[in-house]
């Protein structure tokens, strides 16, 4: 009721001041949760910083359960909020019916490619990154055989799992790959027990590496590593202190700069495709004070090299969302 | 397969079935009672959650474990309530109950933890660590004996030792006890309990408080045992996986460990391998997860024996007068 109250309120200055319209930008973060420790909170990160740069205000909506999406688009776009960011592939056909019934207001959509005239998608390339810590993946291990566990199995997390698989097969050809997919529907995301097991079944195929990108799942796959004393590799947010000296990198995804950026734009954002690669920051192994041991000298000239031959072109991480083939696995 | 495969395949099996395990107990005293519980779902994730609150807080995991039991008893006493007092419709107020703790434990550990309704990961002593049990490490080296022993019975919780200790408990309670007799008798006719001058509402309740501590272990098993920390709709849909190994056990403490252990076995397997080849067919993993669930129709339809629930099951009971 306050909620609406607030929206109602809102809608009533926003008339008030018609003309020079100066709207508050708002942001939806998907099912995994704002503090999902991973991609939703990035995105939290990021707004927080505009607000803190800035002294603006910005509003906030977490999805509860899948038929809210187009209710709170809507609810934010008649309120006024100007830009909405929203985090997911998962708001893409819902975006799609509401961007056409508000052509005043701009709409950011981060992982997935929504086709209006006043929508910024915001893709990045996860091959690129995983690619990289894939071969600290093949590097770290002692065993030659490392992990992925996958959350949700969709073409997003596929495009994780084929650039790991690439990168850890140019650093070591003979490495083994055991990859696993958490399950079909969104409890994917969060099912922290299931990821534990998936890493001991793992494990007990001899891995020693393990990288999740499995939203909040992968806190239990983090844990089961860190238990058993092997190291794992983070996914979206820097996850490298969640297990000192256990968690070998995270492959960040700069969501946070996006909706920094989205939010800065305000209503001058540019609509189109906005991809964030290795070159523009968008994608990068994680480096702090929690891995610094872990990561060799060696580890970090291969990862540097590697990192150059992607941004001048010379080498080419396959994006699996392209054709939907990976060329290893 | 070989051998060191089927050991941590097995060993995943039991870590896997004992939430449904004891959760499946739980739902066999109170539908035993005549009380559906389609609760359990919503019992276990409060316990999970004041389990994880409590053993962050005190650092102590039994205090957390008696947090979880107290949870989760308020929850079966909410149920209780609803539907033996009041008469409401036991199906419904156990819906009432999963909402209930799915929003319960966000809000409140949000306000708590400003973690997103989670807590922070448990370290030490807040953790449920897994006993050796005696003379494990020097029996390693026996064949084939010596790794059951060491990897598969060895090496878990304590809280998987007292669920598999509750199967002959149950057995013992419902089948050779005075208060056992009445509790299958009141939820198959509570009007001739009622004749003979038994309380068919204190039975009830006293079946439902039971329920209560079996599913705040599961859920304190899920949160301090098996991961380091609640996260948000972590029991994601356990509590009725073990109604469908009820239904599968049909309403047998023995059963329901086969059936538990069955459905776990299915869960690990299908974590081991992302797709099974039988040289033939392949099986692809999302069929071994839909397995259970098919197998429970199967045995409902009455192809493998009959599934036949207490008579008085779902319907609250109202004395003459």
């Amino acid at each position: 009721m306050s909620l609406m109250t607030k929206f109602l309120g809102a809608a009533a200055t926003l008339a008030l001041t018609a003309g020079a319209a100066l709207a508050d930008p708002a942001i939806i973060y998907d099912l995994g949760g704002k503090y999902d420790k991973s991609f939703n909170e990035a995105a939290f990160h990021g707004a927080e910083r505009w607000a803190k740069d800035t002294g603006g205000k910005f509003k906030e909506i977490e999805m509860q359960s899948e038929a809210q999406r187009e209710q709170a688009l809507r609810r934010l776009a008649e309120a006024g909020a100007n830009p909405i960011v929203m985090t997911g592939f998962a708001f893409g056909d819902v975006l799609n019916k509401v961007a056409p019934d508000f052509p005043k207001t701009k709409f950011a959509i981060v992982d997935m490619v929504v086709d209006q005239p006043n929508v910024q998608s915001v893709v990045f390339t996860e091959e690129q990154g995983s690619y990289l810590v894939g071969i600290m993946a093949a590097m770290a291990s002692k065993t030659g055989t490392v992990g992925f566990i996958g959350g949700m199995d969709i073409p997003l997390i596929r495009k994780f799992e084929c650039g790991y698989a690439q990168g850890v097969k140019a650093a070591n050809p003979n490495a083994k790959l055991v990859m696993n997919m958490t399950g079909t529907t969104p409890t994917a995301w969060n099912d922290p027990v299931k990821g534990g097991e998936l890493a001991k079944a793992q494990i007990s195929q001899g891995a020693d590496v393990i990288y999740a990108a499995a939203g909040g799942t992968g806190v239990g796959v983090l844990q089961a590593a860190a238990d058993a004393k092997i190291l794992s590799i983070g996914v979206d947010s820097d996850q490298n202190y969640m297990h000192p000296g256990q968690v070998l990198t995270s492959m960040t995804k700069r969501v946070d700069n996006a909706v920094y950026e989205a939010f800065k734009a305000g209503a001058d954002l540019t609509p189109g495709v906005k991809v964030m690669d290795l070159k523009a920051g968008g994608v990068a192994p994680a480096m702090d004070d929690y891995n610094a041991k872990l990561v060799t000298p060696e580890m970090k000239a291969a990862v540097d090299k590697a990192t150059a031959g992607i941004e001048d072109g010379t080498i080419k991480v396959h994006d699996y969302t392209t054709d939907n083939t990976c060329p290893v696995n | 397969m070989s051998f060191d495969t089927l050991i941590s395949i097995l060993d995943s099996t039991v870590r896997l079935g004992t939430p449904l395990l004891l959760a499946c107990l739980a739902g066999l005293f109170s539908e035993r009672s005549g009380v559906f519980d389609i609760g359990l779902e919503g019992k276990m994730l409060v316990a999970a959650f004041l389990s994880a609150a409590v053993a962050y807080m005190t650092g102590s995991a039994w205090l957390g474990l008696l947090a979880g039991i107290a949870g989760s008893m308020a929850f079966s006493l909410i149920h209780g309530l609803a539907s033996i007092t009041f008469r409401g419709n036991q199906l419904i107020s156990g819906v009432a109950i999963n909402m209930l703790a799915s929003g319960l434990t966000v809000l409140v550990g949000q306000n708590w933890f400003h973690l997103g309704g989670g807590t922070p990961a448990l370290t030490g002593a807040g953790r449920f660590q897994d006993i050796e049990l005696p003379f494990a490490a020097a029996l390693k080296g026996v064949p084939v004996l010596g790794p059951i022993y060491d990897q598969l019975i060895s090496g878990h919780s304590i809280l998987v030792y007292a669920a598999f200790l509750a199967v002959p408990g149950t057995w013992w309670v419902l089948y050779k006890t005075r208060f056992g007799l009445r509790l299958r008798a009141v939820g198959e006719n509570p009007a001739a309990v009622d004749t003979a001058g038994v309380s068919v509402v204190g039975l009830r309740y006293g079946a439902i408080c039971i329920a209560g501590i079996l599913c705040g272990v599961a859920g304190s098993y899920l949160s301090t045992s098996l991961a380091a920390s609640f996260g948000r709709e972590m029991t994601a849909g356990r509590g009725f996986i073990a109604l469908a190994a009820l239904i599968f056990a049909k309403w047998r403490p023995w059963y329901a460990l086969g059936a538990t252990m069955l459905f776990g076995f299915l869960a690990a397997l299908s974590n081991r391998y992302q797709t099974i080849d039988l040289g033939f067919l392949v099986i692809p993993n999302q069929f071994m997860d839909a397995l259970p669930y098919i197998l429970t129709v199967v045995i409902l339809a009455g192809f493998v024996g009959k599934a036949i629930p207490p008579r008085a099951g779902g319907e609250p009971y109202v004395k003459e007068r």
